[in-house]
Order: structure tokens, then sequence, then C-alpha cells
């Protein structure tokens, strides 16, 4: 494999992530202004008169035709200007941004405590197949699966923050808290988090390893008289990268939105219940900047998967190139 | 020596596990009084019984809810509410998604490019933003969230219905059945779908549990199914202030989405081990 190659389909993976972007920016456009009632009647509500409601769709400049209002959406976001927020009249920037950055602490605290916790367990579970480590283990998955991120937070409420009063009940930040304070008020919702996230990728990574002990060279493992965490660890696991890897990612792409129903069990001030009080008040240019944020962080988790999963794998490497051409 | 963990019993039957039948039965138990419940139920769906959130007692045996209403019943019509609405969405993912994955992955060339590609696009997008987006758009009846939902995981279940096709597709068998002349449709319906099935029946399972947490979410969020139709998701909205007491209202609800999900996993887990393992896992001496 020569390396030009492998950064020709790196830079065109690359360059599909962006045009799905471009696309989901379209379609968010377009989806938001197919609304029934036009932005103007939604806002003024009960006051309208004939009058206002002209005033104010040239003032949003709600007559011009719907592409070329798409084509100076998307000039003013190259600029980083995401519009004005209707509901509080704020720039959407300063709005979000703080959110954002909320959202992001929480999980990328939650990813960094479940991607090791997951991958070893997974890890485990595969050396001792059939084990009571692994059944309990499956168990615990299915458990976590099975149960909605809702009740998670809220029995973990009531056994942490109600019957035991160590933590508190609510993730309320304010300014002036110190560290340990946030770490605090953060700690259950991060919990919950690694919960949820934990069972998929400790699961896949248990099935990407055993899916791998039927190939023929891990047979010859065995018979050269290997022992079975050597084989795992040795042959099993580095073949078995690739889907790991892809999983992780995609699992952290689910922290990133999954956060969205944790952030309102703990009244959390992230990005995600931002986006829910949105779409409820129609707030358009809110969702439209919140559905874009998300989605592109989704999607350059994504294209970081695949590329890295074709860095990990080089038959997978050569079957794309061979696919390709 | 018979290596640990092989099969004793003949092909096709697999070892059915204790998990097994502790996860049917806790799926049978559910639908079945969730779908008898105008029947079983003790009390009328929306009827008030006793004050906000008793305490469970011998005429309300899990208590009452925020309204005073009998939280057993609730929970029951809840179920019936959100399972049949999961279901119909699952049907419309699963038809939409089986049916264009297969034929791509079968036809191949444009169409497969074509299909594949707006499928990429979509997936891009996380599942709960697409919905919040049509949804905010098209307003939240239960149509539009069966059919928002329903073609939403039908991206999902293309993929795995193309990949399951085009592996079937390349086998020898199908290959021969081209070569006859076959048509098609005949190809479809004869050679890839029954080869296809075991893998599509627990994408279904799956996708079926995916929908009903989906659902139960939105309406956890307020923006799925609307009061004052019981379902479990806004049950447990309405119900969270009531943990704040050390109550367990809001639990009862969740705990009964959980059971039913919990249950289908364990069934779809025992599906997947059962066609992933046909040979080689005596290996291990």
């Amino acid at each position: 494999m020569k390396a030009p190659a492998l950064r020709r389909l790196l830079v065109r993976r690359l360059l599909f992530g962006l045009l799905s972007l471009l696309v989901v920016s379209a379609l968010l456009f377009f989806a938001t202004n197919l609304l029934p009632g036009d932005v103007a009647t939604a806002l003024l509500g009960q006051q309208a008169t004939p009058e206002s409601l002209l005033r104010l769709r040239l003032e949003l400049g709600l007559d011009q035709p719907a592409w070329l209002r798409y084509v100076h959406w998307f000039i003013r976001l190259l600029h980083g200007d995401f519009g004005t927020s209707l509901a509080s009249g704020r720039s959407v920037v300063s709005e979000l941004l703080p959110r954002l950055g909320n959202t992001l602490i929480l999980a990328a605290v939650a990813g960094a405590i479940a991607v090791p916790l997951s991958v070893g367990l997974g890890l485990i579970s595969a050396m001792r197949e059939g084990g009571l480590v692994d059944r309990a283990l499956s168990l615990l998955c299915v458990l976590t699966i099975s149960t909605p991120e809702f009740l998670l937070g809220y029995v973990l409420i009531g056994a942490f923050a109600i019957e035991l009063g160590w933590l508190p009940s609510l993730a309320v930040i304010s300014p002036g808290m110190t560290l340990l304070e946030r770490a605090a008020a953060i700690t259950l919702p991060v919990c919950t988090l690694v919960l949820v996230v934990m069972a998929h990728m400790l699961r896949m990574t248990r099935a990407s390893v055993l899916s791998v002990m039927a190939a023929p060279y891990v047979e010859m493992a065995y018979l050269k008289g290997l022992r079975r965490s050597t084989v795992i660890l040795r042959h099993a696991l580095p073949n078995s990268a690739a889907p790991i890897i892809a999983v992780v990612t995609l699992n952290l792409g689910y922290l990133v939105v999954g956060v969205v129903v944790v952030e309102v069990v703990f009244v959390y001030p992230g990005a995600g219940q931002l986006l829910v009080d949105a779409v409820a008040k129609r707030d358009l240019p809110l969702v439209q900047a919140c559905g874009l944020i998300f989605a592109a962080i989704y999607i350059a988790l994504n294209v970081t998967a695949d590329m890295l999963a074709l860095w990990a794998s080089p038959r997978l490497r050569h079957e794309t190139l061979r696919h390709e051409t | 020596m018979k290596p640990r963990g092989m099969r004793t019993d003949t092909a096709g039957s697999p070892r059915r596990p204790w998990s097994l039948y502790i996860g049917a039965g806790g799926v049978i138990l559910l639908v079945g009084s969730a779908l008898l419940a105008p029947w079983i139920a003790p009390y009328a769906e929306g009827q008030f019984v006793g004050g906000v959130w008793d305490l469970p007692s011998a005429a309300s045996w899990l208590g009452t809810d925020n309204d005073g209403r009998d939280m057993l019943t609730r929970v029951l019509f809840g179920t019936r509410t959100t399972v049949s609405i999961a279901l119909l969405a699952t049907v419309l993912a699963l038809a939409v998604g089986i049916g264009f994955g297969v034929v791509a992955g079968a036809v191949g060339g444009w169409l497969d490019e074509l299909l594949s590609r707006c499928v990429d696009i979509l997936l891009a997008i996380p599942v709960l933003i697409s919905a919040l987006i049509v949804l905010s758009v098209l307003g939240t009846s239960t149509p539009v969230l069966i059919g928002t939902i329903g073609l939403l995981e039908a991206t999902r279940v293309y993929v795995v219905a193309r990949a399951v096709a085009r592996s079937v597709n390349v086998q020898p068998f199908v290959q021969v059945a081209r070569l006859r002349g076959e048509a098609l449709p005949w190809i479809i319906g004869r050679e890839l779908l029954p080869n296809a099935a075991g893998p599509l029946i627990a994408e279904g399972g799956l996708r079926f549990c995916f929908i009903f947490l989906f659902i139960a979410s939105l309406s956890f969020l307020g923006l799925g199914i609307q009061p004052p139709t019981a379902d479990l998701g806004s049950m447990v909205r309405e119900n969270a202030q009531a943990i704040n007491f050390g109550l367990m209202a809001p639990l009862y609800p969740a705990a009964a989405i959980a059971l039913l999900t919990a249950g289908i996993n364990l069934v779809v887990d025992w599906l997947l081990a059962a066609q992933s393992r046909p040979h080689g896992h005596g290996i291990e001496l």
C-alpha cells in the first residue's frame, strides 16, 4: 500500500463529511422554513395586525425567495453569525456558546470515564466468555441498554441525592461555584451518561473480539499452544480494532446528543435543554444553530471514526480502495 | 473430550438459556396485560381515585399519580399506547428499510449508489435532532410521530438490510439462480429474503426497542404523545417531582419501559447468538 493512496482515501472521506454538513445545513434551513404559518405570525401571536405582520416580515427578510435567504444565511454562518434568537432577542451565539461549553464538559468527562472502562470490561468479558464475570456484565448491559436515560437518572437521584443525601439532585451550575462544587453537581449526570453508553461499547468490544475468534488464524494460535488471554490480546484484538474504534466514536457522538434527555432530568444548563426549549418555542434561528452544531459534532466524530478505522485496518483500507477504483 | 460451550442438541435449535424464558415471559406478561388493559385495569383511564401521590394501598396497588389517578391503571393504559405506537412505527421502518435495502443490495449499480448516499446523509444527522426539527415543523400529532420515527429509523434498517442482502447476493446459490435466468423479484423473494430472515428478525426486535425508548424519550421531553392520553414517557415527566419527596411514582412507568425493552433484548440476544455460532465455537479446548 502506497502512502499517497491512503492519503487520497482520507481526504475523500473528509470531503464527504464536509459535503454532508452542507446538505444538513440546507435540509435544516428548508425544513424549518416549511413551518405552517410563518415566523412573523408565530412571533406576534395574538397581537398580530396586518400592518405589524408586514413590517416584521420585511424586517426578517421573509419577502425574499427561500433559496436566496438560504444563501444569505449560509454566508452569515461562515462569518460566525447565527442570527438573533426570536424568543430572547439576543444573538444566538451568545445564547449558545456558554450552554455548549457546559454540554461539552459533561460529555467529555463522561467519555473519558466510559471509553477505557467499557473497552477494558469488554476485553475481560471476551477472555472469560461464559464465565461468571462475563454473564454478570452482560446482564448489567442488557439492563442499562433497556433502561431509558431518565429512569437511570431518577434512580440515581433517588438513591444518592434523596436517600443518602451525598450529592445534589439538580445539576445547577452558577458562575461563583468552586471546581469541587461543580464536580459534585455534575457527578450524577456523568454517572448516568457513563451507564448509558458503556453497555454498547462493552458489548461491541466483546462481540468484535469474539467474532474474530472463529477465524482460522485464531485456531492456529490455539493449536500452537498459546493461552486464551494471549490469543485475544495479540491476535484477536488488533484485528477487531476497527469495529471497536468505530463504536467508540459513534458512542461519543451519542453522548453529545443523548445528553439532551440527561440535561432535562438534571436541569443542567446545556445546549440540549436549550434545543428542547427552542423547539417548544419555535425559535427558528436557535433550532437551526443547535441542530447544525449537534450535527457537525456528530459528523466530525463519524469522519474521525472512519479515518481511524482505515488507519487501523490495512485490509479494510485495501478493500475500500479496490471497491472505489 | 467435548469442548466447553458446544451445543449438545442437534443443529438448528441451540440451547435455550434461562434468560430467554425470563425475557419472553416478561414481554408476554407486559404486552398481554397492556392489551387487556380496558378489562383488567382496576379503574378507568382518567378516573380520579384519591389524593396526589397517595402511597400504595389495597385500593390502588401502586398508589396514585400527580392528579390522583390510579398508577397501576395508568401504567397499563400507558404501556398500551406506547407499545401500539412503537409497533406501528417499527412496521413502517421495517417495510421501508428492508424494501429499499434488499433491492439496493440485489441490484447494485447506480440505484444502490443513489439510495446509499441519501441514507448516508440522513445517517449523518442524529435521529433525535432530525425528529425534533420535523416535530417542531409539523407539530406533535400521533400520525406525524409514527411517520417521522418510522422513516428516520428506516435508514438504520436499510443499512442492515442492504449489507445482509449483499452478503447473500454473492453466495454461489444466488449466482446459480441468476445464471438459470430467474427474474429479480424471484431472487429477492426466494433466495435473498429467506436467507436474510434471521438477521432481519433480530434487527426488527432491536429496532422496536430503539423506537419504543425513543418515543418514551420524546414524550418525556414533552414533544411526543400529548396528554391526557396515558403514555409511559409523559407519565415519567408528570410524576418526576415526586422523586424529591422520596416517592416511587416516576419509577413505575419508567420500570415498565425498562422491563419491556430488557425482555425483548434478552430474546434478541438469544436469536443473535443462535445465528452467529453455527460453527467454530467449540475450538477452545
